[in-house]
């Protein structure tokens, strides 16, 4: 006999052709702006439907569309660039055996790099493992994130962490955690002080659709509309979690931006490869979070074209080309369109810049081994495990270095 | 509330240096303040209210504080006093409670929640281990939030098996975690300002059979209050009792007990009832340990017995005693004892069973005395 219940499969497997003529797209530029503070169940249909601005010509279209001058746009782009590029060395050398792990954003650049742009730099950022573009957005060094995932004498975070655990206090870029959803909750605390203290900044955070099932989700959602916390929160839907599909998060009986609206927020489900849509939705967002709207619920609805990092392989799970099949595309590639079409960019241009860049991410490769690789020092020092375990080592830890260093 | 609350001058410069510790100096701190009779409820209310006036920093949250000053009154009256941005009540989200907090703590605030029972404390475990108790050390220093979860804990109330836990154990197996559980409110009070000032994350016990009064683990007494008790006379003002200073609460020469929270009043009245002369040790604060006092004294008595309500099994006094006896093994002249709740769920009808008490401490202390 046939279970009744509901095992949510994956669209396609390996050896299936992909179709996804099935998702409906809305036209770009066919959804209505509210006004920022308008009640959260006003944005009831853009929770389930999806705000574009870019439409097949390569326009920017419709009310969302944030009007961005040519110079911004092209830092927007530039900032994906560099961000794709990283990522394709990073793995490259992870191949070689430089690091022992890495992890990929590609096709999701837009997410990081337009949200970031949205915000101010006093705003805190609390992201998870897939959002390198936030720390390339707001300038955090190259080198240094090369030596964090390198866990080499440069490594600011002295090769505590796993490689792309990245922090920076200083640029508002909160210490990643493995473990998933926690900093979803933790953002929502941030925000409240911030509103407490009166310092006009807000809080943004982020985690996979895969993580809306976790706890800490829930507790964001239910503690920054009871507090009203000026937060976005972001769920970025790449449709997959490692080999499990979106689906089984929940993601087929309602779209994730959609359970914001029992919770009394705003709920906006944005295609997350349009550079302007994610760029417009994330400034509506901050906007009604600095005039005492409170939260936000943003789903950046994208794809995850890589595997999920060097540990997995998904041509055991997924059709190797779903990707060529998204029907949202490639966020670099239609941003690129968009600014050729407005006469502010040309492939030959395109092409230089990426050379540059390139150029810039191998010459950064060669000063960041200089401090050392996993498998060739110079290394953090053993004895610095036992710093920061508490504000001050305590006499016990004293007593466990020296045993160390006595042993070593 | 509209001006501009900056914190950074007050959180981050270097706190002044704890004080020196040890119950002569503390006394004679003590001395200078005009000092109130106080229940441990009271106590650790004043030591919120003292650090409210003190610090525009400090939040304190949780279920049920806020209006009604929670389901043990202990912040009664405080956000009458000091307003609801400052006092408030919470979801009943635990885990919640601590994400949130720990997101204040690293914007520069100096959070206080209260978790209603330490049985309720499981579903923040995740935010506690893995976040709270590990963010300065992830980042390599650059985030740290200084939160202080107090939490009521220990059985002798009725509470069965889901309001009567002292999960301390697992909280001292954290790295990177504080551990704290007072026996009086004097203590209380002094702790629990060190714990709120500290910059790392304290879970502070409070075991609620003390809450109104010492308690010898005798049930058929009738109950007492603070009012005699010399630690129920309580500095008004601030000051702090350190963290990682053990107190010897009655000197002798025979057995060393070493207890905290309820099992000191325990294992006093035991100490009494046999004729044994035992130096009794409140370990007051789990981590940071004070073994130098410890060891000082079973290196001298060269007998030890540990006395805790939880279950024995992993609890804190195997840590107690594997230290011990690394330290002490010379001096011991008798296998170190444990005196523990069993090894199953706190029982409802048969409280008083599982319940360590005078007796149990007594015969531990005459098996190892004949030894
Ligand atoms: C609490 C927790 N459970 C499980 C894991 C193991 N894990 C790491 S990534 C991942 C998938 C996450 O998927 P999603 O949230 O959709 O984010 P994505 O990786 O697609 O960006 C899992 C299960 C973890 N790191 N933390």
């Amino acid at each position: 006999m046939a279970s009744r219940l509901h095992i949510p499969a994956a669209p396609y497997r390996p050896g299936e052709q992909p179709d996804f003529s099935a998702i409906s797209l809305p036209r770009a530029g066919e959804l209505p702006r509210p006004d920022e503070l308008a009640p959260a169940n006003t944005t009831e249909n853009l929770s389930y439907s999806m705000i574009r601005v870019l439409d097949d010509d390569h326009r920017a279209v419709g009310p969302w569309n944030p009007g961005l001058p040519a110079d911004v746009l092209r830092q927007g782009l530039r900032n994906m660039m560099l961000t794709r590029l990283y990522d394709e060395h990073m793995l490259r050398m992870q191949r070689q055996g430089k690091m022992s792990f890495y992890l990929k954003c590609t096709g999701e650049e837009a997410v990081s790099v337009a949200q970031c742009m949205a915000l101010d730099d006093g705003d805190m950022l609390f992201p998870t493992y897939r959002q390198q573009g936030l720390l390339i957005t707001r300038g955090y060094p190259l080198p240094d994130m090369m030596c964090q995932c390198l866990s080499n004498a440069g490594d600011r975070l002295q090769g505590r962490q796993l490689p792309v655990m990245y922090s920076s206090d200083v640029h508002k870029f909160f210490t990643i955690s493995g473990n998933l959803g926690t900093q979803f909750s933790q953002a929502v605390g941030w925000a409240m002080a911030a509103e407490y203290r009166k310092t006009g900044d807000i809080a943004a955070a982020w985690v996979g659709e895969g993580t809306t099932a976790e706890a800490d989700f829930h507790y964001a959602l239910t503690f920054s509309t009871v507090y009203r916390a000026p937060v976005i929160l972001n769920v970025v839907n790449n449709q997959w979690a490692i080999s499990t599909h979106q689906n089984v998060a929940g993601g087929d009986q309602n779209p994730f931006a959609a359970r914001a609206i029992g919770y009394g927020i705003p709920g906006l489900r944005v295609d997350g490869n349009d550079f302007l849509a994610a760029y417009a939705a994330t400034r509506w967002a901050a906007q009604r979070a600095r005039t005492g709207g409170g939260p936000t619920l943003i789903e950046l609805y994208t794809y995850r074209a890589a595997a999920h990092s060097t540990s997995d392989d998904p041509a055991k799970y997924r059709p190797a080309n779903e990707w060529e099949h998204w029907p949202l595309g490639d966020p670099i590639e239609r941003l690129k369109q968009h600014l050729i079409a407005l006469g502010y960019w040309s492939e030959a241009k395109h092409g230089q810049l990426q050379a540059e860049l390139e150029e810039m991410v191998g010459n950064t490769w060669d000063d960041a081994i200089s401090l050392g690789t996993l498998n060739e020092g110079p290394r953090p020092p053993a004895s610095a495990m036992f710093e920061h375990v508490y504000k001050e080592i305590p006499p016990h830890l004293v007593e466990q270095r020296r045993q160390l260093e006595s042993a070593g | 509330m509209n001006a501009v609350i900056n914190l950074q001058d007050n959180e981050r410069a270097p706190r002044t240096a704890p004080e020196a510790a040890g119950p002569p100096a503390a006394a004679s701190a003590y001395r200078k303040q005009e000092m109130r009779t106080m229940s441990m409820v009271q106590a650790l209310n004043s030591a919120m209210e003292v650090m409210l006036e003190k610090d525009p920093g400090v939040v304190i949250f949780g279920q049920d504080v806020g209006y009604f000053g929670g389901v043990f009154r202990c912040t009664e009256g405080l956000q009458q006093k000091y307003g609801d941005d400052r006092v408030f009540d919470t979801p009943i989200a635990e885990g919640g409670i601590v994400a949130t907090a720990i997101g204040m703590g690293v914007n520069g605030l100096r959070p206080v929640v209260e978790i209603q029972f330490a049985d309720y404390i499981y579903p923040a475990f995740d935010q506690i281990a893995s976040e709270l108790a590990r963010l300065r050390y992830r980042s390599a220093g650059q985030f740290w939030s200084p939160v202080t979860i107090r939490t009521p804990c220990g059985g002798g109330i009725r509470g069965g098996q889901t309001h009567s836990q002292t999960p301390e154990a697992l909280f001292a197996h954290v790295c990177g975690l504080k551990t704290v559980m007072p026996s009086n409110p004097c203590d209380a009070k002094g702790l629990l300002i060190s714990a709120i000032e500290d910059d790392d994350p304290v879970i502070f016990f409070e075991p609620k059979r003390l809450y109104n009064g010492p308690f010898d683990g005798d049930p058929d007494k009738p109950a007492t209050s603070w009012e005699h008790h010399a630690k129920g006379q309580v500095p008004a003002g601030h000051y702090r009792a350190p963290l990682g200073k053990a107190e010897i609460v009655q000197a002798g020469d025979d057995v060393t007990i070493l207890a905290y929270g309820t099992m000191v009043h325990v294992a006093l009245a035991a100490s009494k009832q046999s004729d044994i002369n035992a130096e009794v040790i409140d370990v007051r604060t789990l981590m940071p340990l004070d073994i130098d006092t410890i060891c000082t004294s079973v290196c001298r008595t060269g007998r030890c017995v540990i006395v805790h309500e939880a279950t024995r099994h992993c609890g804190y006094g195997a840590e107690l005693s594997a230290q011990v006896q690394e330290h002490c093994f010379w001096n011991l002249e008798a296998p170190i004892e444990r005196v523990t709740g069993w090894d199953t769920p706190y029982p409802h009808a048969q409280e008083w069973a599982y319940f360590p008490g005078q007796a149990r401490v007594s015969e531990a202390l005459e098996r190892i005395s004949g030894v």
